[in-house]
């Protein structure tokens, strides 16, 4: 072989190297069109945390993305994308939880991310959001703060209310049940020392007082505590007419269970958070009719009787009745205003989704300076099912129920 | 200055030029992986000055990170003080603490420091919570600041090699050659006219300072303060368990205990996130059978054999 030969084999040789390359490019570019969208998820599977959120986060973001992929996938401008969902446990650690979602960010290089469970979580990742310009839709974040946060970070929203909010839907419970002559003024509060317990004591001190009630009883119990009856023993000594109690999940159930054990008789009984839990209707049955709770749902409208029986169906587990729901319309949001851009252009999302009204299982969702006004404050468990008596901005709360004894 | 000690001076100056660097060229992945590195460099090495060599465990460090981080939030959150001025106090009250805590319970022996220690972060969580419920009330704790995580790593940095600092100058002290001798045998130290107590609270509140300023550094990255999160036991036993790898008789020990650790959690936690507490058992199994005098014990074996073949 002479040089003039190697040379033109080397040239053919390049030639369909070439081809190849190009051939392999083409096919890539077509690949490309067909690539899933990535969404990251990061949120608690461990930890103390990991309770609520196996009941109101995870569920609903597997749902989702089942779905959406069941349809074929989100109409996008160049054809329809399917969702490719790639999840991290944060342990309920904000440091873990940092490093997940700068390697959703940088590492898997993800398209977008449903936003974390818990307010401190939403807090400290909020930054790196903003930092990579995510969509954050908050839900499971209650906060007094908002207005600085939100100035603060600009792809953040909130939906789920504030605390005062919470503490001024249950003032606006008794107050209706006081002027009906169903109970008298007396309240005995108890709550949990800790940061969201005692932020929402602290709030309802005040508007309690300027309600024109007495607060007969007042004493906190520290985390985590096993005992509560000491706790419902002095409540009832002091003879209440209501019983408010900002709790969480484990002695939400504790209390209610010490209540019925020393057959507490009050007009109005209430436990904050996990009042809401199917879990709880299912382990207190018919016990607890009557008895209120943070949250609530409409559970008459079609949407969300689809809804519960769809979350049943792909999930396996019951919704709970309040945040459940709000989970999954901020992923409904997502979903249309992805939709609605067309591509994967974050900022046009985040846009997009402070300009646009959108169509959830909720009803129509707006945000006014990223925080979305509609919510339910109060639910009351009503023959098995929890529905919302007091809410921000929302239809159909139902009537209260009076509440008669612990049968 | 000896050469013997200038060339392992331009090691760390070196390393410390590197380290600051990393912000530069690591993406925000590496660096918050860095970060948590950075932060565990500077708490198992200050752990290491006092329990390398008195063979005191102590599983304080989650008490005192958190004491550092609650302090900035609650200062920054209601009392409106400046990032600032909060580290400083934070680190101050911690040393205090530290100095009461080890007067009270270092003249007894070592069991009973390790079961005081474990009960401590515990204790002052309920001790802040009981406080906030009582008298402050609770409006959340918010540390909102304009640190980015590049910021925090430089801070931590700063703090490493304080305390790698404080550690040689140690080591050159009377103090230190004081704690050897309490390492070796305390009742012969006792013997020879040390005051065995006051050393070892003078290390220990030496940790106290440096664990608060870490915790009070790291809570505007929480940004959103709450006492069960920043008094975290497993802090304390992460601390202990890096520094044990690395080995805790060289100055340097911790930080090669540190960094393979940090890189194989993570690598945990992304493959197979269930198994980080088996992780930390088997590290510690492994220390205790293996490696009792951590990497750097067995890289110290390791050269004396081949020495001894030549």
């Amino acid at each position: 072989m002479n040089v003039k030969q190697t040379a033109n084999l080397l040239g053919q040789v390049a030639a369909r190297s070439v081809a190849a390359v190009v051939l392999l490019a083409g096919l890539a570019l077509n690949a490309h069109a067909a690539d899933p969208i990535k969404i990251g998820a990061v949120a608690p599977k461990t930890g103390p945390l990991a309770g609520g959120a196996t009941v109101t986060q995870w569920p609903n973001i597997e749902m989702w993305v089942k779905e959406v992929n069941a349809r074929g996938g989100l109409n996008m401008k160049d054809g329809q994308r399917m969702l490719e969902l790639i999840e991290y446990d944060d342990k309920t650690n904000p440091g873990e939880h940092m490093k997940a979602v700068q390697r959703l960010a940088t590492q898997d290089k993800v398209d977008f991310i449903v936003a974390p469970y818990g307010t401190g979580f939403n807090v400290a990742a909020a930054p790196i959001y903003a930092k990579y310009g995510y969509p954050q839709i908050a839900v499971s974040a209650i906060s007094d703060k908002m207005d600085e946060l939100t100035s603060r970070y600009p792809s953040l929203f909130f939906t789920l209310g504030t605390t005062t909010a919470f503490v001024n839907g249950v003032k606006d419970i008794l107050v209706g049940m006081r002027d009906a002559g169903k109970i008298g003024n007396k309240i005995a509060m108890v709550n949990v020392a800790d940061a969201f317990g005692i932020e929402l004591a602290e709030a309802a001190r005040p508007i309690f007082k300027d309600a024109g009630f007495e607060l007969v009883y007042d004493k906190s119990y520290p985390l985590g505590t096993p005992d509560l009856s000491p706790i419902m023993k002095g409540a009832k000594a002091a003879a209440p007419d209501a019983f408010v109690a900002w709790s969480y999940p484990p002695d939400t159930f504790g209390l209610t269970e010490q209540a019925i054990i020393e057959d507490l008789d009050v007009g109005a009984f209430y436990t904050a958070v996990a009042t809401c839990f199917p879990a709880f209707g299912q382990k207190f049955g018919s016990k607890i009719d009557g008895v209120f709770g943070a949250g609530g749902v409409n559970p008459d409208t079609d949407k969300m009787k689809a809804y519960f029986a769809r979350h049943k169906e792909l999930t396996g587990k019951d919704a709970d009745y309040w945040a459940s729901a709000n989970t999954y319309v901020s992923l409904q949001i997502l979903e249309q205003a992805i939709e609605g851009v067309g591509e994967v252009d974050r900022n046009a999302v985040t846009q997009y989704i402070k300009d646009n009204t959108f169509d959830t299982i909720m009803g129509d969702i707006k945000f006014e300076n990223q925080v979305s006004h509609k919510y339910w404050t109060v639910g009351q468990w009503q023959d098995g099912v929890f529905r919302g008596v007091a809410s921000s901005n929302m239809e159909g709360a139902a009537e209260i129920k009076e509440k008669s004894g612990w049968n | 200055m000896s050469r013997k000690e200038v060339v392992p001076l331009l090691i760390g100056v070196v390393l410390v030029v590197v380290a600051a660097l990393v912000p530069y060229v690591a993406n925000g992945y590496w660096l918050s992986i860095a970060l948590t590195a950075m932060m565990y460099i500077a708490l198992s090495t200050s752990w290491a000055l006092f329990s390398g060599p008195t063979h005191y465990i102590s599983l304080a460090s989650g008490a005192f990170f958190g004491v550092g981080g609650y302090l900035v939030a609650t200062g920054m959150s209601d009392y409106n003080q400046s990032f600032w001025l909060m580290m400083a106090i934070s680190a101050l009250v911690a040393t205090v603490l530290a100095g009461l805590i080890g007067l009270a319970t270092l003249r007894l022996s070592g069991v009973y420091f390790v079961i005081f220690t474990l009960g401590l972060a515990e204790m002052i969580r309920n001790l802040v919570s009981w406080v906030q419920n009582n008298f402050l009330g609770s409006r959340g704790l918010y540390v909102l600041t304009d640190f980015t995580e590049a910021h925090i790593y430089w801070m931590l940095l700063a703090v490493a090699t304080a305390v790698f600092i404080f550690g040689w100058l140690i080591d050159r002290s009377r103090l230190g050659f004081a704690l050897k001798i309490i390492g070796n045998d305390e009742t012969v130290a006792r013997h020879v006219g040390i005051n065995t107590a006051w050393t070892k609270v003078i290390l220990f509140m030496s940790t106290g300072f440096f664990a608060a300023l870490v915790g009070a550094i790291i809570a505007p990255r929480y940004s959103y303060i709450e006492p069960n999160l920043v008094f975290s036991p497993e802090l304390s036993f992460l601390v202990v368990i890096m520094a044990l790898l690395g080995g805790t008789h060289r100055l340097w020990g911790p930080l090669v205990g540190v960094i393979p650790f940090t890189l194989i959690w993570e690598a945990i936690s992304i493959w197979i996130p269930n198994f980080t507490t088996l992780f930390l058992g088997l590290a510690f199994l492994t220390i205790v059978y293996f490696i009792p005098n951590g990497f750097v014990g067995l890289f110290e074996k390791l050269r004396a054999k081949s020495r001894s073949w030549q």
